[in-house]
């Protein structure tokens, strides 16, 4: 095992990694604010990528793919948020869990009508193919290194959207004290909406990235939606800094695990992984809430 | 009885940089009332989720007729004879009040893999359970789903619970919280009625209710106990006067009680 | 009725609920099932309500847990495939003559395999149960879902027995020429009987002092603990049995489809059950059977009118959810008080 493959295999890891973390980003934050299981956001994730792929189609630039299915996927979640999840607020999980269900059930089937069943093909961007030598001698595709950039990228806006504004503050509070920030008179309805339009936006430019890379079709949020929701229990409810940890951790444990495991074993890693963490640490590793 | 039913040495708990509960030492008779007042902020929650077993103090010996229990989980306290009721009502809101107090009975008569026999029509669970009920006064509510049960009823109820359990302790958190007069006068002469039948500590605000009912009481401050007496001892105690005087409506109290 | 002294009154002296001519009516139905559909010559139902049977069993088990003990599991799907694989794996072996792990002959004997298959899922049912319910909330939920797709995975990669692709059954259940399961309606009615059996015996346990445990806990845990009761080992109990029980509709499904597939164990299967339960009405035990049967008949319907029926299921669901949380069966009045 050469010292060229673990380096490759290690940025594959932080790929999928900074793709987990803008799905987890989104996830937690609705669940740590709102105490909102959503598991259709994965078809947010999905949508995010048709989008990009049609607009990369019709237009050519992938930076307008990308910007319009950020936007077109955050106005999508903001009117879901207000239309249907806002009344489940109050419910129990349970009720959540099955209401997203059901919203699965309905995105999948919408994308099989409007886009079919066949995946949908989703080409490099020009200027983002070919590969950079970070290390000499092993070339690593340079849209890959790009992908692990927008990731840490928006990590770092994220870190100072959380850390350095009053949104980021009532957040915060919000996360740690739902009922709390409510009393003091916030208006937290708006708060909601922004929360949920932002973690579906990102969610959308996870689907926007991994399009040329994975293959754009129908249930293709379901896998990712595991994942995601490993990562953020992993990562402690309500964190976005566990989210970001966790992210990394599960994008590596599962690109090793995969390289040095057989298959079924394999598959099993973030799984013995997570249930590892919760044993030693059963709220996550930062978990927000009090 | 010399040796106190309830002793308590030394109890620790921190929450970060708070001390919660500062060395705090107790000690409760067999058969009495025993009050524990202070002013809000004192550390009184904390210090019953402690004898309940729900809490892990960091230091200090909890012990219980002599036997040291500091690590026993809330079900192994409860089958040693000490029971906690809740500040805030704790019931089964979808059951009738008859159910509310059967499960209670349920949980003292042994372990519960029974599965054939039907245990709402079951009279060992029933007859003990109407009595309970018909001793804090709701015996013509036992079939009354608990929601639809006033306030005061709940309340009520609350202690319904805890005395099918047979216990020897009661820690009663706060049993008049949230009442007015005379639902707290129902409270107060039911609790009369208990005594000497249970040893009972009660955690209160209400000084009236304290004042009529304890046979002793402790002062609890940020954690600590700083007097501990009979009423009239508590009362002149510079000390707690002292500790009063920053809430004026309790220091009101103790100069005209 | 005035009459609030006592628990019970005699039953004679209470209407039947609506409830209760609920059930009677779909006992009659279930019945008479085989012989009418003969008689209309449409002899697919009976294969279509097996199917539902089988379902009805899972779901009922799921309610156990779920409708009286608040456990949301994600993995009971995880319980039934064990039970399924354990028939077609027995059988695989029986027909090919091999033997299980060099060891255990195979064999299509009914009298050995489901009960295998039952013990199977228990002890999976408790070694999951042992682990997951030490958490709460969200975290049993992922922990469960968990465990299904580490099953799911397990059995994906038994290329042995057809991995992927899964595994014909070599040879339906026998039970010494008693009844012949090949044929349809004989499978229907022992499914039925198996159901109506479970049924009972389910009421008896949700009644007794074992379920009232169960649905102190799920209602209020925390005052369960300080009125004495150590409530994770009866809730363990619970999850074995009712991953038991799910192993025996796992048996009887390898039967109804001839067929075993990691499939059957993924995650979405057991949302599917959980959706049976809600469906119909939890907490109840003929809820779930309803439920399952209104999913499946939907489902069949539905795939009927249109390729695309699951744009409209999902937002029915959401309405259920929405609007009908108690379910169908939870929309009839039941007596009053409880």
């Amino acid at each position: 095992m050469s010292a060229m493959l673990i380096a490759e295999q290690t940025l594959n890891g932080l790929q999928l990694g900074t793709m987990l973390f803008l799905m987890a980003a989104g996830l937690t934050l609705v669940f740590g604010i709102m105490n909102l299981i959503n598991l259709a956001h994965g078809s947010l994730y999905m949508l995010g990528a048709y989008f990009a792929a049609t607009l990369f189609r019709l237009t050519g630039s992938f930076l307008l793919a990308g910007a319009g299915a950020f936007v077109g996927v955050l106005a999508l979640g903001m009117l879901l948020e207000l239309a249907v999840l806002r009344r489940f607020y109050a419910r129990d999980h349970l009720d959540q869990v099955l209401a997203t269900f059901g919203l699965i059930l309905f995105f999948n089937e919408m994308a099989r009508i409007v886009w079919g069943p066949q995946a949908v093909f989703m080409p490099l961007p020009e200027a983002l193919e070919g590969t950079v030598a970070l290390i000499p001698g092993a070339p690593y595709p340079l849209y890959r290194l790009v992908t692990i950039g927008v990731g840490m990228a928006v990590a770092v806006a994220l870190y100072l959207l959380i850390g350095r504004t009053r949104a980021g503050m009532l957040i915060r509070a919000g996360a740690s004290n739902r009922t709390m920030v409510e009393a003091l008179g916030v208006n937290i309805r708006v708060l909601y909406t922004a929360v949920f339009g932002l973690g579906a936006a990102l969610a959308a430019l996870a689907g926007t990235m991994a399009g040329p890379l994975l293959s754009v079709q129908v249930g293709m949020g379901d896998g990712v939606l595991i994942l995601t929701l490993v990562v953020i229990v992993i990562g402690g409810i309500g964190s976005i800094r566990g989210a970001f940890i966790a992210a990394l951790l599960v994008g590596l444990s599962d690109t090793f695990g995969r390289m040095l495991l057989p298959a079924a074993v394999a598959e099993m890693t973030i799984y013995i992984l997570m249930a590892a963490i919760l044993t030693w640490r059963p709220q996550g590793l930062f978990p927000a809430h009090d | 009885m010399d040796r106190p039913l309830l002793k308590v040495t030394g109890l620790m708990k921190r929450f970060g940089a708070l001390v919660a509960t500062d060395n705090l030492s107790l000690d409760l008779k067999d058969g009495e009332i025993h009050a524990l007042i202070g002013p809000n902020g004192a550390g009184k929650s904390t210090l019953v989720a402690q004898l309940a077993g729900e809490l892990r103090s960091d230091a200090g010996r909890v012990e219980f007729e002599g036997a040291d229990v500091t690590a026993l989980t809330p079900p192994e306290r409860v089958a040693l004879g000490m029971v906690r009721s809740f500040q805030i009502t704790s019931v089964f809101r979808e059951f009738t009040a008859l159910a509310n107090v059967a499960l209670a009975v349920q949980a003292r008569q042994g372990h519960s893999f029974r599965f054939w026999r039907s245990a709402k029509t079951d009279p060992a669970l029933v007859g003990p359970a109407r009595r309970c009920l018909e001793q804090v006064g709701l015996g013509d509510r036992a079939d009354w789903p608990t929601a639809r049960l006033s306030y005061g009823e709940q309340r009520q109820l609350e202690i319904a619970m805890a005395l099918a359990t047979n216990p020897k302790l009661l820690l009663l958190d706060e049993p008049l919280a949230g009442m007015g007069r005379e639902d707290g006068a129902v409270i107060v002469e039911l609790l009369s009625s208990l005594r000497g039948k249970h040893t009972m500590l009660l955690i209160e605000h209400d000084m009236d209710a304290v004042f009529s009912l304890a046979d002793r009481i402790s002062v609890l401050v940020y954690g600590r106990a700083i007097a501990t007496g009979t009423p009239d001892t508590i009362r002149r105690d510079p000390d707690v006067q002292r500790a009063y005087l920053g809430e004026e409506a309790h220091a009101g109290e103790f100069f005209n009680a | 009725m005035t009459d609030t002294t006592t628990m019970t009154g005699p039953p004679a002296l209470r209407a039947p609920s609506a409830r209760l001519w609920a059930v009677a009516l779909l006992a009659v139905a279930l019945l008479a099932l085989p012989p009418a559909a003969k008689a209309l010559g449409e002899p697919f139902y009976i294969s279509l309500v097996s199917r539902v049977l089988v379902f009805a069993l899972a779901a009922m088990s799921l309610d156990l847990i779920l409708g009286y003990g608040g456990m949301v599991c994600f993995g009971h799907a995880m319980f039934m495939g064990v039970g399924a694989y354990v028939v077609g794996i027995l059988a695989h072996h029986g027909a090919e003559e091999t033997l299980l792990f060099g060891l255990l002959p195979g064999t299509d004997s009914g009298w050995i395999a489901w009960p295998l298959a039952m013990l199977c899922a228990g002890l999976l049912a408790l070694a999951v149960g042992y682990v997951s319910l030490r958490t709460k909330g969200i975290h049993f939920i992922m922990i469960t879902l968990a465990f299904a797709q580490m099953a799911y995975f397990f059995f994906v990669s038994l290329r042995a027995y057809g991995g992927d692709d899964g595994l014909s059954l070599a040879a339906r259940s026998t039970f010494s020429d008693l009844v012949s399961l090949r044929d349809k309606t004989s499978f229907y009615y022992v499914a039925l009987g198996v159901l109506v059996v479970v049924g009972l015996l389910l009421w008896r346990v949700t009644n007794s002092r074992f379920g009232m445990v169960l649905q102190g806990a799920k209602a209020n845990e925390r005052r369960m603990a300080h009125i004495g009761f150590p409530v994770f080992r009866y809730r363990l109990v619970a999850f074995t049995l009712a991953g038991a029980i799910a192993g025996l509709a796992g048996a009887l499904l390898a039967n109804q489809a001839n067929f075993v597939s990691p499939a059957m164990m993924h995650w979405t299967r057991s949302g599917e059950i959980i959706v049976m339960v809600i469906l119909g009405g939890m907490g109840s035990l003929v809820g779930p059977v309803v439920g399952a049967f209104v999913f499946l008949l939907l489902e069949e319907v539905l795939s009927g009118w249109t390729e695309h029926w699951q744009a409209v299921f999902g937002p029915m669901l959401l309405l259920v959810v929405i609007y009908a949380r108690q379910g169908l069966y939870g929309l009839l009045p039941a007596r009053e008080g409880k």
